[in-house]
């Protein structure tokens, strides 16, 4: 399987010294970034279910037409559906896929792999953060403890169970996993990439070490003093970092931690319609709220500024209350 | 203690596993009915009871009446001791740190073993569910209580896939696969409660639920059980637990 082969260690670090890691200005349009993802690539998706997901730049990566994309997410909810059901993507890594569990199985998921000979490529959580985190470390594997003896285990062949050379236990290795691009939504950067997050940080600084580019979306552009005067906050380091785009409510209708909580009516009526007519449901989504919208903006004034005000509301008072 | 007379068959679930949970211990929760057992134990018999999350949270306190609506979301971190990034919060089942995993389930079998990712052949699945997400890697790693609804079709005597691992073939074998740590402890159901034979690891039935028969449990059962020499019966749900429960899931997202 192509998709599961390690990226050589030379080319790897070869990748990292042709990039240009110094400290510049880096902020342009969701339009101008998305040209960091191409046809084919291994796109890693940050956040993890309906929180802090890249929502944005998935959004304007579908409203491009990229194809075959191969999409890494610990946790993939909607997110997952729009990649498959707008063709983007035939390939999904993740340890779980559905909308949400208030709403049990995605049929967008369903369809496109039941029937359309898409993959859903199963890995435990921890094995997904092991597989980021061995990217992130340069080295082709880490060993764990966890899938030995399942069946998830033995769908994985890319996996290599061992014994253990100190101490004789089975060991499984799961190899590295350094996507193309990765997609990260941030609370707050600075126009260099210095991000910071708040709240659950999920797997996003393994995946923004891990990958060859990152793109950086974020509620707000901050000033580098601001970032100076609270180091401690900043999660991932601008040399990582190859885009900035700043995209108030770019989780939308997923949640932002510490900002705004998921849109629940929204979240509702798309299950409904989608889950309800998985083709024809989701090609009068797309059409409604990805590919009609003139700009993020518009897509929001779709949602609703009363969802909006809802889910801010709710967000603001999660620690500030 | 006051008896409760009208309760949910999810309602039940939640107040006999929050039962199972000891002050003190530390345990890994689902979303779903284990988070709320686990966040009425802490608020009836366990205040030091400590509850983490898959998206990264250490000593959750879920805010009665603002239920998170998965384990990765900002709800789940209120009033937490600590958040960290979710491969970590999971690394600290493999370290050891944790007592008791807890979890839903969609089907099992007679060893414990949960699938939660294809009904069918694998390459030309009947129905493709969700996924392991941290079920396997809590199942693998410590001593596990699974919550479900008791239907034939959802005990079965093999799993058509193991998602997350209980005893495997029985025996040894969860051993011998690589997982010395761990297993299944108690599967609770709104009929019976149960625990696992010491050497053959196969499901018995340790508790009937209130006005529950014998012949009932097998009847909704997909394999022979065994039933333990001192079968109980539960004492029923009280109405301080179920009261809290209550004030826990006013809009009754998981105990409707």
């Amino acid at each position: 399987m192509l998709e599961a082969q390690l990226e050589p260690y030379t080319q790897l670090r070869d990748n990292m010294a042709r990039r240009d890691r110094s400290l510049r200005e880096k902020v342009m349009s969701l339009e101008e970034a998305a040209s960091f993802v191409q046809d084919g690539m291994k796109v890693g998706l940050g956040g993890s279910t309906m929180s802090r997901t890249p929502m944005a730049m998935i959004w304007e990566v579908i409203r491009q037409r990229r194809k075959n994309l191969s999409v890494s997410r610990c946790i993939i909810s909607t997110d997952g559906d729009l990649l498959f059901g707008s063709g983007a993507s035939d390939h999904i890594i993740s340890s779980w896929f559905a909308q949400g569990i208030l709403w049990g199985l995605s049929k967008v998921m369903r369809h496109h792999v039941e029937t359309q000979g898409k993959r859903f490529e199963e890995w435990s959580h921890m094995a997904v953060g092991m597989r980021y985190r061995a990217g992130g470390m340069g080295v082709p594997f880490l060993p764990t403890r966890a899938m030995l003896g399942s069946d998830v285990m033995k769908q994985r062949p890319e996996a290599k169970q061992i014994d253990c050379p100190f101490t004789g236990e089975k060991l499984l290795l799961v190899p590295a996993l350094n996507p193309d691009v990765a997609l990260i939504h941030v609370q707050r950067c600075d126009a260099y990439g210095n991000a910071q997050i708040d709240g659950l940080q999920f797997m996003d600084i393994d995946l923004a070490l891990a990958a060859n580019s990152v793109i950086l979306t974020t509620e707000r552009i901050v000033s580098n003093d601001q970032i100076r005067r609270a180091p401690d906050h900043t999660k991932i380091p601008f040399f990582c970092v190859d885009a900035v785009v700043e995209v108030p409510y770019g989780s939308a209708p997923h949640e932002c931690y510490g900002l705004y909580e998921p849109m629940m009516n929204h979240m509702e009526a798309y299950v409904s319609q989608v889950n309800s007519d998985p083709v024809d449901g989701m090609r009068d989504y797309l059409e409604k709220y990805v590919y009609g919208p003139k700009s993020w903006t518009e897509y929001l004034s779709l949602i609703g500024m009363e969802e909006l005000l809802d889910a801010s509301q709710k967000g603001r008072s999660i620690y500030n209350d | 203690m006051t008896e409760a007379h009208s309760y949910t068959a999810s309602e039940m679930l939640a107040i006999l596993s929050a039962r199972q949970l000891r002050d003190g211990q530390v345990v890994f929760a689902g979303i779903g009915v284990p988070l709320l057992a686990a966040t009425l134990a802490q608020r009836t018999r366990c205040p030091a009871l400590t509850i983490l999350f898959e998206g990264g949270v250490i000593g959750a306190f879920v805010e009665p009446g603002k239920l998170p609506p998965s384990t990765n979301d900002q709800r789940c971190t209120k009033r937490a001791n600590m958040v960290l990034g979710s491969a970590d919060v999971l690394l600290l089942l493999q370290r050891g740190y944790v007592d008791v995993g807890f979890m839903g389930g969609a089907q099992i079998d007679q060893y414990g073993n949960l699938n939660s990712s294809f009904i069918g052949d694998p390459a030309k699945p009947k129905t493709r569910l969700p996924g392991t997400g941290g079920g396997n890697d809590i199942s693998s790693l410590t001593n596990m209580i699974v919550a479900m609804k008791h239907e034939k079709r959802r005990f079965v005597e093999n799993v058509d896939f193991i998602t997350s691992p209980g005893f495997i073939r029985g025996g040894d074998t969860r051993r011998e696969s690589g997982l010395p740590a761990g297993g299944m402890f108690r599967v609770i159901t709104e009929l019976a409660v149960f625990g696992f034979d010491d050497t053959s690891k196969r499901m018995k039935v340790l508790a009937l639920n209130p006005g529950v028969s014998r012949e009932e449990v097998q009847d909704n059962t997909g394999f022979t059980l065994q039933f333990d020499d001192r079968t109980e019966v539960t004492p029923p749900p009280t109405e301080h637990e179920l009261q809290t429960l209550r004030l826990l899931d006013p809009e009754r997202l998981f105990t409707a």
